[in-house]
């Protein structure tokens, strides 16, 4: 299968390790990864923040650079490793597209509420591609996957709620040979970032990061797995600032899923040198 | 007060009452969030709720089922309105009721001091009513020499302890056993100095200082939780029997009813009391529920009345994009389960209406060009919790960006378009369209960057410079301006030395594809991301 | 222009041209019957009645007139006109005081009694609700409210699985009391407590 990756904007500037984790995995399984030049970003956070105007060209650029590629028979599918960035394509931009039509905006496109749709339709979120449409149930066997070690795991609310992903995350991480997840305690809560809300509302944004930094060092766990490359520079950023270490001392970090999916024992995920979770699962973070 | 207008206007008028914030969220939640009795209390409570609504919630195979159903009712009712409001009125009346209107709150609260006065009455009985909450009645009356008093546990509680309420369906839950206890002790003249802590003591005290007023009470108001077109019956589902106590025992009963709570058939209760009590309550069942039509001789109040309210609700009806806020039932359950709504509690709402629904209800009651209202949007992550819980499935995350979008467009809209019209409150309400704030200027340069691959390909290419300022330990700590809010309690990783977009035509050059079409596959690299490992990386 | 033209004025323009939903009866794909037989629906109903704290006793018909006896001796209590005579062992007679629409007793006057026993209109086991209708055999809603121990027969016929089987029973124009277990409150820390100003004490017979 020609799978079309959509790096998304913040795994592409911040974190390139998660998408090159992405193509290794898919191109493990056997498949073909593209990358269409053209894209950039969903633009979530214009949205959510109520800037529909502004996100107005961001959506127009992400359908028409993936609709070629679909249209031209390029890709099949695309695949995102952010569940808030699919959930948005899936949701936000036909609704763009149509606040656009009821306002007039002099940019107003009345195809481009059915093609943001077709766009939508076609594109995944990394777990759901895996388990859904790729037929992944088990990383060890299927992906090579291996990372020996201790981790809490946070499900990301628009992967929860929004695309409706159920298990499908934690179950690949938990068919990683050599990796313990521990339950996480109120592992549903968010964790607090919501875009712009971690600058407009900081004081909250920042009581709902403390709750969830205390749940994942209370678990022991050597580090925190999600899906969402912003909730998790979100909750790194937390465990960063309050320094919080493993009984071995070293951080206490955050993983993508990708990446955890990608680590195999010829080539494990390392940190500075070192196994990645090294530390754990000796003893609580603390 | 706002409605004198000449014909009717394009934008209904807005609402007044306790449904505006006093000040901004953010501010009002700094102080709530500063309050370390107030978040255990409300931890708890909320925690203890959100358990036992998730029990009895999955006990039920059919719940999406009746969820559907309800959501499917109210939106019925709503594009019937005024057939239906038409037809209550009709048999309401038929059966020996009388059904006045009143546009807004300062028009209910003279309609109910008037009946209370042809009464001789200087004091009423109360039941839990978030519509008389919203109008102010209480205060309005007291002014007027009529007391009221609240007969439910928790507005008791507020009332005693001179507060505002908090919660919906439990307005003292910022409270714990203890204070409530200091409070019946302070104020209820006739208590136990011995009183206890314990609940089971407290509601007998409760219980104690109101029989008398139950006993003797000549007049009595209330809200409903449902009125029926279908015959004009009113029903309050309730818990502690204070309501059935008002509604049986006075002569004389004046209810006041939000225009939206009318729904079209009797049939239709079969859904509602099945989501409510379990949204609300967790229980399989609410302990009482009264349904009343009209007068029925020998037995109840002989004297009925029934205030049919707007305030503003017609305002929320005219935004199609808003409208099901009006599809409330008052469970509380997206309070219960919403994360800002447990660390703020619900003074920082200002509004009677406080959480994910208030966010959204109150801004839409009086439209939120009203400066007052408008940070109230913002108060959520968007994380969903209340979506879910909601059991007339209210879109609540997408309202709250609906009404974002209306507040960019009111305070910075360019070209105002067609819709252009809905915006004439802004002007009447003072505001300028302001200066371009960072927030602008920041959001607006995202979107050129951002909507082409080129230029945020032209953008990376300064990564390496960001990395160098993050300096050696990796990590971003102080941020000025608005960054300044992520940086209060959040690092930022340095950036990597190469984004993902190079790294890829690099991978491409260097491994031009076998089958040589021009595609932009490369080889699989090694392992996993040595290189990408130690960048990025918060630590 | 009145406050009632106005509003429905602003309705009407609110709502503008768009069509009227759709009668939300076909989609109604919830339960609407439970299936269950006499046994499973008594078995349930006294399981939810108990899980609220009242006491509940199943017994033969022929034995109600017994176990009401048996709830009531040496109290006072207040019966609707209408309750059935043969439910009522003479040996009650003193102490029974008669209520009706008619001749209602004064509030003072049942705030004086120590009980009340009615019948009921309709018994939904699922949320283990008992339904009075102002029937004569159940009487004025007060009297079931002011004093503080409510003694409810409810017949076997009247159960049924079911909300919806409920309400399909029931003439919403009557004066309705939905009444599931006894009063109680959660306002304090959302933790229920039994017994506020309601009864305190509900006592279910089912009548088989
Ligand atoms: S919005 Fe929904 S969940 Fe919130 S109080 Fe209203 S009905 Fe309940």
């Amino acid at each position: 299968m020609k799978i079309a990756l959509f790096a998304t904007c913040i795994v592409d500037a911040m974190y390139p390790r998660v998408a090159q984790a992405t193509v290794q995995i898919l191109e493990r399984l056997g498949h073909e990864v593209v990358f269409p030049a053209g894209q950039a970003c969903c633009g979530q956070m214009h949205l959510n923040s109520g800037y529909f105007r502004e996100a107005l060209p961001v959506v127009e650029n992400h359908v028409k650079t993936f609709e070629a590629g679909f249209d031209g028979g390029e890709y099949d599918v695309a695949v995102a490793p952010s569940g808030s960035c699919v959930a948005s394509v899936k949701h936000q931009h036909a609704m763009v597209a149509r606040w656009a039509v009821e306002k007039g905006e002099r940019r107003a496109d009345a195809t481009l509420e059915a093609r943001a749709a077709a766009v939508g339709d076609r594109t995944f979120e990394l777990a759901q591609l895996l388990t859904d449409v790729l037929g992944v149930t088990d990383a060890a066997a299927q992906l090579g996957s291996y990372l020996p070690g201790t981790i809490a795991y946070h499900p990301s609310c628009h992967g929860m709620r929004l695309l409706r992903l159920g298990d499908r995350q934690l179950n690949l991480l938990r068919s990683v040979e050599g990796l313990d997840v521990v339950d996480l305690p109120e592992a549903d809560q968010c964790c607090g970032f919501g875009g712009t809300f971690a600058v407009k509302n900081a004081d909250v944004s920042s009581a709902m990061l403390a709750d969830k930094v205390a749940n994942i060092c209370g678990t022991g766990a050597a580090a925190c797995a999600g899906g969402d490359a912003s909730c998790l520079m979100h909750i790194g950023g937390g465990l960063s600032r309050e320094q919080r270490t493993t009984a071995g001392d070293a951080p206490v970090r955050t993983l993508h899923l990708a990446e955890v999916l990608a680590s195999t024992r010829e080539h494990p995920l390392t940190f500075d040198g070192g196994l990645a979770l090294a530390g754990s699962p000796a003893g609580g973070a603390r | 007060m706002s409605s004198v207008s000449l014909g009717i206007p394009a934008v209904p008028p807005r609402g007044f009452g306790n449904i505006s914030a006093v000040e901004p969220f953010p501010q009002a939640a700094h102080r709530e969030l500063g309050n370390a009795q107030l978040r255990e209390n409300l931890g708890h409570a909320t925690h203890t709720i959100r358990d036992k609504r998730l029990r009895v919630v999955s006990e039920l195979p059919d719940w999406q089922a009746l969820r559907d159903a309800g959501s499917a009712i109210k939106t019925e009712a709503m594009s019937r309105l005024p057939e239906l409001l038409t037809q209550f009125e009709e048999q309401f009346t038929a059966r020996g009721g009388t059904v006045h209107w009143a546009r807004d709150a300062a028009e209910a609260n003279r309609i109910v001091e008037g009946l209370i006065r042809e009464t001789g009455s200087d004091e009423v009985v109360k039941v839990k009513s978030m519509a008389t909450q919203e109008i102010g009645l209480n205060e309005y009356l007291e002014e007027r020499g009529i007391a009221a008093f609240e007969t439910d546990l928790a507005e008791l509680i507020v009332q005693l302890g001179h507060d505002k309420p908090s919660h919906i369906l439990v307005p003292a839950i910022h409270k714990n056993r203890t204070e409530i206890r200091d409070i019946f002790l302070r104020e209820m003249p006739d208590v136990d100095p011995a009183l206890t802590d314990e609940p089971r003591r407290l509601a007998m005290a409760a219980r104690a200082h109101l029989r008398r007023k139950f006993l003797s009470a000549k007049v009595a108001i209330s809200g409903a939780n449902f009125g029926i077109a279908e015959m004009g019956t009113l029903g309050v589902v309730e818990s502690e029997g204070n309501g059935r106590m008002c509604l049986t025992l006075p002569e004389t009963l004046i209810t006041v009813m939000g225009i939206e709570k009318v729904l079209p058939r009797a049939q239709d209760l079969e859904v509602f009391m099945q989501l409510l009590p379990r949204s609300s309550t967790g229980e399989r069942m609410n302990p009482y529920t009264s349904l009343w039509t009209g007068v029925t001789p020998g037995d109840g109040p002989q004297n009925v009345h029934v205030v049919l309210l707007d305030n503003g609700r017609t305002r929320a009806l005219a935004d199609r994009h808003g409208r099901s806020a009006l599809h409330c039932i008052r469970c509380s359950a997206c309070m219960n389960v919403c994360p800002v709504y447990e660390r703020t509690g619900g003074h920082a709402y200002g509004s009677t209406y406080p959480g994910p629904i208030g966010a959204i209800l109150s801004p839409l009651l009086t439209g939120v060009e009203a400066e007052e209202n408008s940070s109230l949007p913002y108060a959520s992550s968007l994380c969903g919790a209340c979506f879910d819980a909601c059991p007339v499935k209210i879109n609540i995350p997408e309202i709250l960006v609906h009404l974002r979008g209306e507040d960019v467009e009111a305070k910075h809209g360019r070209d105002a378009g067609p819709g252009g019209a809905d915006r004439a409150g802004a002007k009447s309400s003072g505001r300028r369209r302001g200066l371009p704030t960072q927030m602008d200027v920041a959001l607006g340069a995202a979107s050129w960057a951002l909507s082409s691959g080129d230029r945020l390909g032209l953008l990376e290419k300064g990564l390496p410079v960001a990395r160098a300022l993050a300096g050696r330990d990796g990590k971003i700590s102080r941020l000025p301006g608005l960054g300044a809010g992520w940086t209060q309690s959040r690092d930022i990783p340095a950036p990597p030395s190469e984004s993902f977009r190079s790294w890829w035509k690099k991978r491409q050059k260097d491994a031009p594809p076998a089958d040589g079409d021009g595609s932009t596959r490369g080889p699989a690299t090694g392992g996993a991301t040595s290189d990408g490992a130690t960048e990025g990386e918060a630590q | 222009m009145s406050a009632r033209e106005e509003i429905l004025g602003r309705v009407r323009e609110a709502l503008g041209a768009e069509p009227a939903a759709v009668q939300p009866s076909a989609l109604a794909e919830y339960r609407t019957e439970s299936g269950l037989d006499e046994d499973a629906l008594v078995e349930l109903l006294v399981d939810r009645l108990e899980d609220y704290k009242a006491r509940v006793e199943v017994v033969p018909r022929g034995n109600v007139a017994a176990a009401v006896r048996a709830r009531l001796e040496g109290k006072e209590f207040a019966v609707p006109e209408g309750f059935p005579a043969e439910w009522l062992d003479p040996s009650l007679d003193e102490r029974a005081v008669r209520d009706s629409r008619e001749a209602p007793l004064a509030v003072v006057r049942l705030d004086g009694l120590d009980a009340v026993v009615t019948s009921s209109a309709v018994s939904i086991a699922e949320t283990g609700t008992i339904v009075l209708d102002g029937s004569p055999d159940q009487g004025r809603r007060a009297i079931s409210l002011v004093p503080d121990h409510h003694v409810c027969v409810v017949p076997v016929e009247t159960i049924v699985g079911i909300v919806p089987e409920g309400f399909a029973r029931l003439d919403t124009t009557r004066p309705l009391t939905l009444i599931s277990g006894p009063s109680a409150t959660s306002d304090i820390e959302l933790e229920r407590v039994e017994g506020v100003h309601g009864p305190r004490t509900l006592d279910v017979i089912i009548a088989r």
